[in-house]
């Protein structure tokens, strides 16, 4: 995007107002405040440990440059060395002692120098530290929790997206004794978060047998106010033609629903499957207080319990979070405009 | 995202009369969609046409039932009986108890007086904390909303930015300002680079706060902006064509004119981010966990650390301080609801 030209353009004719130079700048202040931190946590997620230590941080992932020098088994660093005569040489560092450098140089392994620490500056280069994400998989249980988020995801969308429709098609397409109270159920339901019935459902849980038990996650949830009342609202407006001529053909009530009706709703389903996966991958009140053993943790409560432990070792924190955000960065890149008119349209998410 | 892959959406025109022939690709889920069409019309054959919408009602209904309005009951149930018990049967009945712990207070000024203080804490702190947030994030998402529906170039672009942080879990939004807010942070680097000394942000308590204010708003933001832009695209443009003949300001233009009409949704995102906000725990547990001390301590999290962290687990008194939040969230419900009927008459 060329940034003149679209700073400059305008489509209003009449002239520069001055809250058209008002509007851009707090739209470009707005673009750095809302992306700059997730930019900034992806860069430093490939620092390494020691260029993480830095203060003030560098801003691009960089690490000092070691070069191997005969003699020597470890890779040593380099560092631009200001020499007494003024002039600069690039030396690779054997020891520090003190205030006191030895160092080499690199193609003259030979023969020492000492060197006043403060006359020397690191050789750094560009460099991502990819050991931060492939070693968090290696070292901890990410893979596991990974896979339960994944698992959890998949299961309850597909569930939801069943019994949600069916309701929504009974409640869109039929006239039946008890249809008001049914719809009131759903909207009292709209009314009660899980934060006030924490307790309680704890509580059932448990008698079903669940607890620590990747379903104790995935039914809770699954029924959704928001998901009945999106695809009702969607059925109310397929024409009844359709559903009365299936019926002459001898359809089954079934076959209506799920050869007619639902092939028409897809966009609604489309819709609220991506609500299902956004709320299933974030969720996190709920999974905190019913898993409490590692191995059935999901992403969002492996990570929260990592930033506990591992306060010390941000490298792998940071990298373990750009790990967790980036399936959903990858369905809001492709999926925006559904997930943007969905709640446009029904004023939930 | 299966579903909408494996059943090969139908284009317009309908399959009408088409039921007999097998549509969709994928072999499997066509014999999976033959093998529950055989019990179900059985099944219809068996209870009659009429009564089918009750088959397609339940399986909703029963999770409902389990995991929403049994649970309402049992609360009740736990909020007036005692005891560490989990199942209720053996949890003894206290009558009024725990709510009476709950409101013992020598002054409720002053949390401190009180027995459950940890409790009134929390009260205060959600109550700080919903009304500043919900005047920033009001104010903020209106002015958004504004911008975004001028005759700029790139709204599509800018929208998206402002909605990105929406999506992302509470985790990782938290993981994200704590990284920048930390004591050697981006933050405090550009403190640092201006000559100014560095802060401790989540170590003090009013900065704390201010964090958890700025970073639940920075997340959410972008939803009500989101809201309140299709209330102003549904605004027809010919008032404004109006407003723009007789040369009114701009300023008298949005203040006589796009208010007042955008009013019904401004209600709506003002009563909806009240009662998000009330219900605050996630970020600011990840960002803070509630401190420093108990400085950004939300009800939620009093609520959440009764029942399941703490070394004794409280469920009356949990069960009792989430009733009293739920009556708070039921009359912010019946408010928002009150406002949109008298949009809609």
């Amino acid at each position: 995007m060329n940034i003149a030209r679209l700073a400059t353009a305008r489509r209003n004719p009449k002239g520069w107002h001055w809250t058209d130079i008002a509007a851009y700048t707090y739209l470009v202040l707005g673009v750095l405040l809302m992306f700059g931190p997730v930019l900034w946590l992806v860069l430093s997620s490939f620092k390494t440990q020691a260029s993480l230590l830095e203060f003030p941080p560098s801003l691009l992932p960089m690490s000092q440059k070691e070069v191997t020098v005969p003699g020597y088994p470890q890779p040593l660093p380099l560092f631009t060395v200001t020499m007494e005569d003024g002039t600069t040489r690039e030396l690779a560092q054997v020891r520090r002692v003190g205030i006191q450098a030895q160092m080499i140089d690199p193609a003259n392994p030979g023969q020492q120098l000492r060197v006043p620490i403060d006359k020397r500056v690191p050789v750094r280069q560009f460099a991502l530290a990819t050991e931060n994400y492939t070693e968090p998989l290696e070292r901890f249980a990410f893979p596991q929790f990974l896979a339960n988020s994944v698992f959890v995801t998949v299961v309850a969308t597909l569930i939801t997206l069943l019994i949600n429709s069916m309701a929504a098609y009974a409640l869109s397409i039929y006239e039946f004794k008890g249809k008001n109270a049914a719809m009131l159920m759903v909207i009292g339901t709209l009314m009660i978060p899980i934060t006030i019935i924490l307790v309680p459902v704890y509580l059932v849980v448990t008698k079903l047998g669940l607890v620590n038990s990747l379903w104790a996650v995935i039914l809770p949830g699954a029924a959704t106010p928001t998901g009945v009342f999106l695809l009702r609202q969607y059925m109310l407006t397929l024409p009844r033609d359709l559903i009365e001529a299936a019926r002459m053909d001898k359809a089954s009530e079934w076959q209506i629903y799920w050869r007619i009706v639902m092939p028409l709703t897809l966009p609604a389903l489309a819709v609220l499957t991506i609500f299902s996966i956004m709320w299933r991958w974030n969720e996190f009140l709920w999974p905190l207080a019913v898993l409490t053993k590692t191995e059935s943790y999901t992403l969002q409560i492996g990570l929260n319990a990592f930033q506990g432990e591992l306060q010390t070792q941000w490298q792998y924190l940071l990298a373990m979070t750009v790990m967790t955000l980036t399936p959903v960065a990858i369905v809001f890149v492709f999926l925006q405009r559904f997930i943007t008119t969905g709640i446009a349209n029904t004023g939930m998410k | 995202m299966t579903l909408t892959s494996k059943t090969s959406p139908v284009a317009s025109p309908a399959p009408v009369g088409g039921l007999a022939q097998s549509r969709g690709t994928n072999p499997v889920l066509k014999l999976v969609s033959r093998i529950i069409d055989w019990p179900m019309a059985g099944l219809q054959r068996l209870i009659g046409e009429r009564r089918m919408p009750y088959i397609f009602l339940l399986p909703n209904l029963v999770f409902f039932g389990l995991f929403v309005f049994v649970p309402i009951a049992i609360n009740f149930v736990y909020s007036v009986t005692g005891g560490p018990a989990l199942f209720p049967s053996e949890r003894p009945y206290v009558g009024a108890d725990q709510y009476a712990y709950l409101f013992e207070c020598g002054s409720y000024v002053d949390p401190n007086s009180c027995r459950e203080d940890h409790f009134w804490r929390g009260v205060y702190n959600t109550l700080f904390f919903s009304l500043f947030q919900v005047l920033a994030m009001v104010g903020l998402s209106l002015l958004t909303a504004v911008v975004l529906n001028m005759k700029i170039r790139g709204r599509g672009f800018f929208r998206a930015v402002y909605f990105f942080p929406v999506l992302l879990s509470p985790v990782v939004v938290a993981l994200i300002w704590k990284w920048i807010l930390q004591r050697d942070g981006l933050l405090n680097a550009a403190i640092t680079g201006f000559g100014g000394d560095r802060i401790l942000f989540l170590a003090e308590p009013g900065w704390a706060m201010f964090w958890a204010i700025f970073v639940s708003v920075w997340a959410h933001m972008g939803f009500y902006t989101l809201i309140l832009l299709a209330g102003l695209q549904a605004i027809p443009a010919d008032i404004y064509e109006a407003a723009e003949m007789d040369a009114t300001p701009r300023w008298r233009v949005f203040w006589r004119l796009t208010l007042p009409l955008l009013w019904p949704n401004l209600i709506v995102v003002i009563v909806l981010s009240l009662i998000r906000a009330v219900q605050t725990f996630d970020e600011v547990f990840v960002l803070t966990g509630g401190g420093p001390g108990t400085s950004t301590l939300m009800v939620v999290q009093y609520i959440y650390e009764t029942a399941f962290s703490n070394q004794v687990q409280n469920f009356g008194l949990a069960a009792a301080a989430s009733v009293v939040l739920g009556i708070v969230l039921f009359a912010l419900t019946l408010a928002q609801l009150a406002f949109t009927q008298r949009k809609s008459s």
